[in-house]
């Protein structure tokens, strides 16, 4: 079946640089950088951007940061708070713009 | 559970195993390891100097575990009889080896275990020597009830296997309660002062993956394993060794099963690091069948493949300079050992 998805085209990420070397060159010496050691451990950053892959909802970068949190010794459970709290936020997002619909009640009601 | 053998599965034949892991895939051939040693001026792989003796006591175990590549359980019979442990004896007696490493299954269920490692403390009261003790057979029978006395009395360092520090990833992996009966039996070799700082007793534990990926980097694992087993159980332990799942036996049945094989295996082959494989365990190791036999590492002991000096293949013919000059037999199930920070049974390797 044909999708827009496939999962083996994730393998394929490392090959933009095809059509552009240099900005790909770029973009991944920062990723590399970003995920390294730093104030925060690898392993606190992959949990973020295991929450961040679900947010965005990127079936590659799921399949990739899944895998990735199990092989820095993270557990369901934490992987799954992690993807709690990107619904959180998500779900925030929505409902902190009530206070603006809210806003627009009390202005246009007697 | 049962077996493979005892299932009769394919994968209990090691010709059967050796076939797939020689297999071309997509983008990999069959001797795909060799010329990665090649590539890295290690091939011939060969020994730096035999420093550790590891015995397998026999195959047989209270416990079954889904990853096992010894394919160990209740129902496997083959244990070492006194008469090898005697000719085990003589080669620790007469070569410089520093390190005694007992494995199994579980190595305590053999009857002679115990003599045997008196025996050993007879002829050397300072070698090193381990028991890889799955913690469960402490608890399985009151016969074993007093291992963690007899384990100090010996001065023997403790290696146990713990996948991690929740049941449910632990049992998951090595059966229904043995996380439980794992934190008892840890607890009991605390109370003799084993992992306890200023005690000189070592308990290490053993991490490895449950599922078809790679380990976490030691270090920080061994923190989190550290805070987590205090915290929640007030357990102490010495270190962590992290260490890759190999693709064989039921570990392999599992990729096959689980249609992970391919992926696994791809993971391993572009995690090769030449620095782990110079590091690779079968350079100063010599493993010992229940039955005697030699092999370069554990693994190609599961696999049947003996040590290639052919006058010395079994522990009676022990012939150290044959031994020492020998070419270690690789395949690609040692990707396993030279993936990423690389793994041995002490832990990583790069």
């Amino acid at each position: 079946m044909k999708t827009y998805y496939n999962p083996e085209d994730l393998k394929k990420f490392g090959k933009i640089g095809e059509f552009q070397k240099p900005l790909a060159d770029k973009f991944f010496d920062y990723y590399g950088e970003v995920f390294a050691e730093g104030a925060l451990t690898a392993r606190e950053k992959s949990l973020i951007a295991l929450a961040v892959a679900h947010a965005i909802q990127c079936p590659y970068c799921i399949d990739a940061y899944t895998t990735d949190t199990m092989e820095k010794g993270c557990d369901e459970e934490q992987m799954m708070e992690a993807v709690h709290v990107a619904a959180a936020i998500r779900g925030g997002a929505s409902l902190v713009h009530a206070t603006q619909m809210m806003n627009k009640v009390k202005e246009i009601s007697m | 559970m049962k077996s493979l053998k005892a299932q009769h599965h394919r994968l209990s034949s090691s010709e059967e195993e050796i076939q797939i892991l020689e297999s071309d895939m997509p983008g990999f051939s069959g001797d795909r390891f060799a010329s990665e040693l090649e590539n890295s001026n290690l091939f011939p792989l060969k020994p730096t100097q035999i420093e550790v003796l590891q015995i397998n006591l026999g195959k047989m175990c209270n416990q079954v575990c889904k990853h096992c590549h010894v394919d160990a359980g209740p129902d496997r019979k083959e244990i070492m009889t006194r008469e090898t442990m005697k000719e085990c004896l003589e080669v620790i007696r007469n070569h410089e080896i520093n390190t005694i490493d007992l494995t199994g299954g579980a190595p305590e269920m053999n009857p002679d275990f115990r003599w045997f490692v008196e025996q050993v403390r007879a002829i050397d009261s300072e070698i090193t020597l381990i028991v890889r003790c799955n913690l469960t057979i402490i608890l399985a029978n009151p016969k074993y009830h007093d291992l963690p006395e007899f384990f100090k009395n010996n001065k023997i360092e403790v290696a146990s296997s713990l996948p991690y520090f929740t049941a449910m990833k632990t049992d998951s992996q090595r059966g229904d309660g043995v996380f439980d009966k794992s934190i008892k039996a840890l607890k009991l070799l605390n109370v003799q002062g084993y992992g306890v700082e200023g005690s000189g007793l070592i308990l290490n534990l053993v991490y490895n993956p449950s599922g078809a990926f790679m380990p976490a980097a030691q270090s920080g694992l061994e923190a989190e394993f550290k805070k987590r087993l205090s915290d929640n159980f007030g357990i102490t332990f010495n270190s962590l060794f992290t260490i890759t799942n190999l693709p064989i036996s039921r570990f392999l049945e599992y990729l096959l099963r689980s249609n992970n094989y391919e992926a696994y295996m791809e993971k391993l082959i572009e995690s090769y690091n030449p620095v782990a494989a110079a590091g690779v365990m079968c350079r100063n190791t010599i493993s010992v069948g229940w039955d005697g036999y030699l092999y370069d590492c554990d693994f190609n002991q599961m696999l049947e493949l003996k040590v290639s000096s052919e006058d010395s293949q079994h522990i009676r013919d022990w012939n150290q300079q044959s031994l020492t000059s020998r070419e270690i037999i690789v395949k690609n199930h040692c990707f396993g050992c030279t993936a990423g920070a690389g793994s041995s049974c002490g832990g990583t390797t790069a």
